[in-house]
């Protein structure tokens, strides 16, 4: 049977005992036909053009696991940001583990979708918006059939929540292959501020294909700063879908760090719906072997006065393969946009490969728009003038690799977190930066 | 220290070193004056190892031994340092971390220990106080934004931090006021002893009334045609090069 068929098969039992008479149901039965009419993406689409999910849907997936797995702490310590306190929302094998998490319900809401979903007194909130920004595409639509578990994220007008909060999904790879399907909701009402960071680690090489779903809602003069950290196993694969809904004045930025697994596809979703909004995208790729890595942005310009920005960043070696697609829309009533987007590639081996194209569709006249991309390689100058001063090649290529990047850390509000990408991009380089930051 | 014998080195198809001879000894400081584009900038990378350049003929001897199949890395290891005549900017990497990343592989390469933070930062102090350097600049980074003036003052800082053997030294002078050439010079002249030798490129008499040069060598088309000391550098500043091109015409 295959993986879409297994699925459709699947939701029929699942339906049964979730959400019957709510208006979720309704939502559910509309994605998962969806779902079944369109089936998983292929290369014959032009947004799948350089993403194959082929290796991925062939593998026999576990979708519901059927015994709760726990970790040790001290396994799992060091994908926590535990130099600092923080809020966690931690799930094992798609199911959430309160040992590991600390929520809260103190003037903010940091818990479960799961929670969420079912208690009455979030009713009102999840009519508001559950599902409200996310697209109807195939993906997104059977994460919206299955949606039962993730992080629920609600942050009350004029509160700042005063320290970041970590939301990590584990796999022990106690199932030869699993699917994960988390769906998060994010709330941030009226000048209220987050921070967020997401991870998803499998702790074996076993098979793993998360079809994750976020969506978030930054109302007016609220601030919102998402971390992406993406160092997963070489069998663990992600697809990430995020949206983003903003209103007047509000800003969002999100980092994506993606340094591992077999297969990463970010679907990153901004939708401006109110002027004076600023959206920051940032990535930084770092991967070899034959990872994939395809990052797919939109920015929505819908209203006037807005301003978007995007950098990303790729290193590529071995038979690595990337993929940058950024779509920027600028509406007829977007006047005064100012939308910028810049990827820039280094392709360290012969056989690694960057398909990199920006897709500008701008209706309005007043705008102000640029966009760039490069793809090359270390420039040999500053190679020489490394080595002359006794750096080995190989550490000056590492050198000269985090300079390219480092502008992307330069905005990552969390010092803790620089330091531990920095020591990410460090390892992933394989060599010792010699420096402390 | 330094042997160069009849060196022929170039890009493709072009010829840019014609057969230099030169020797440096252990305590001497020499000077290599010469036209622009007579390829002095060239003789300096080749000897730091630019791969960029072919070697054809000939051979560079460092301690009596050829060089010629080592890295530019390898070279620095023993001893050989070239303050750029362009230093290249490296953004994201302050001043300090490429000066400990230097420092520690250059100790690495020896076998010794990294050196330990505490020794480092005094040491970067020193040498910055040497050259004038404020605090802030250590933490920029490498070289992006910095004039001329102070990508020079920062190539002599690292050669300083370096303590090579054989220092050359391309151009060091262009873009320094008098007052920088002042500080540049003297911290140049506190570095030298009886174990190591300088090689000064440049255009100008000035730098080498603070350095005073043991030889001087007037680089043309690729080949050293004269050879002087230093009353040669005011000769060429006061007639400039033509004379010397008649009288190799002339041999
Ligand atoms: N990478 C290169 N490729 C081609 N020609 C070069 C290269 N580097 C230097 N040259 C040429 O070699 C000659 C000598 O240059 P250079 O060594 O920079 O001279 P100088 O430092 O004496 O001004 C010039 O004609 C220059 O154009
Ligand atoms: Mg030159």
């Amino acid at each position: 049977m295959s993986l879409k068929d297994k699925l459709v098969s699947s939701y029929l039992a699942f339906e049964d005992y979730i959400d019957a008479d709510s208006h979720i149901h309704e939502i559910r039965n509309k994605a998962i036909k969806t779902f079944e009419n369109s089936g998983f993406p292929t290369k014959k689409e032009e947004a799948w053009k350089y993403t194959s999910l082929n290796s991925i849907i062939k593998e026999d997936y576990c979708i519901f696991p059927k015994k709760e797995n726990t970790v040790e702490f001290k396994e799992v310590k060091k994908y926590f940001l535990h130099e600092i306190d923080t809020y966690k929302i931690v799930f094992i094998d798609g199911v959430y583990n309160s040992f590991l998490s600390e929520t809260t319900h103190d003037k903010v809401d940091v818990c479960l979708m799961s929670s969420a979903l079912s208690k009455p007194k979030y009713k009102a909130v999840v009519e508001n918006y559950f599902n409200k920004i996310a697209k109807d595409d195939s993906l997104t639509s059977l994460n919206t059939a299955f949606a039962k578990e993730g992080a629920y994220i609600f942050i009350p007008k004029h509160r700042e929540v005063e320290k970041p909060i970590e939301i990590i999904n584990f796999a022990t790879g106690n199932e030869a292959a699993l699917l994960l399907q988390p769906r998060n909701l994010i709330v941030v009402e009226e000048n209220a501020h987050v921070q967020i960071i997401e991870r998803h680690q499998s702790l074996t090489g076993n098979a793993v294909f998360t079809n994750s779903v976020t969506e978030i809602f930054a109302e007016k003069n609220s601030s919102v700063d998402f971390y992406k950290v993406q160092n997963d196993n070489n069998g663990a694969s992600l697809i990430d879908n995020t949206f983003i809904s903003q209103k007047d004045g509000s800003n969002v930025s999100v980092h994506t760090f993606s340094f591992g697994g077999k297969l990463i596809r970010n679907n990153l979703n901004f939708y401006q719906k109110g002027e004076h909004v600023n959206s920051t995208l940032k990535g930084i790729t770092i991967i070899e072997d034959k990872q994939h890595v395809d990052h797919n942005t939109l920015v929505n310009h819908i209203e006037p006065n807005c301003e978007s920005h995007q950098d990303y960043k790729g290193i590529f070696a071995g038979n690595s393969t990337g993929v940058f697609n950024g779509r920027i829309i600028v509406e007829k009533e977007a006047q005064k946009t100012d939308a910028f987007q810049q990827n820039n590639n280094i392709l360290i081996d012969d056989k690694a490969t960057i398909n990199s194209k920006p897709q500008l569709e701008i209706f309005a006249d007043d705008v102000k728009c640029s966009h760039g991309c490069t793809i090359g390689q270390l420039d040999e100058e500053a190679m020489f003038y490394l080595q002359t001063r006794g750096i080995r090649k190989k550490e000056a290529q590492a050198l000269l690799m985090y300079a390219f990047a480092s502008n992307v850390l330069e905005s990552v509000k969390i010092p803790e977190l620089k330091a531990r990408i920095t020591k990410l991009i460090a390892k992933k380089i394989g060599v010792n930066l010699g420096f402390n930051l | 220290m330094l042997q160069i014998k009849n060196l022929h080195a170039g890009v493709e198809e072009t010829d840019i070193l014609k057969g230099i001879n030169l020797e440096v000894k252990a305590g001497e400081v020499h000077a290599i004056m010469g036209p622009n584009g007579s390829g002095k900038s060239t003789l300096a990378s080749v000897i730091a190892g630019k791969e960029e350049f072919d070697v054809t003929q000939g051979n560079i001897y460092f301690e009596s031994e050829d060089i010629a199949e080592l890295a530019p890395e390898e070279r620095a290891h023993k001893g050989i340092f070239l303050s750029f005549q362009y230093p290249v900017e490296i953004p994201g990497v302050s001043v300090t971390n490429f000066i400990k990343t230097a420092i520690n592989e250059n100790r690495k390469a020896k076998g010794l220990e990294d050196m330990p933070a505490n020794e480092m930062l005094k040491m970067i102090r020193e040498k910055a106080e040497m050259f004038e350097m404020d605090r802030k600049f250590l933490s920029r980074s490498l070289n992006e934004g910095f004039s001329g003036g102070e990508k020079k003052r920062n190539e002599i800082f690292q050669l300083a931090m370096l303590d090579p053997k054989l220092a050359i030294l391309d151009e060091t002078d262009s873009g320094l006021d008098i007052d920088a050439l002042r500080v540049v010079a003297n911290g140049v002249n506190k570095l030298k002893s009886n174990k190591n030798a300088i090689v000064v490129i440049t255009h100008y008499q000035r730098l080498l009334d603070h350095i005073v040069p043991d030889f001087v060598h007037v680089l043309m088309d690729g080949k050293i045609v004269k050879t002087g000391t230093k009353e040669l550098a005011y000769e060429l500043e006061e007639r400039g090069y033509d004379w010397i091109k008649e009288e190799a015409k002339a041999v």
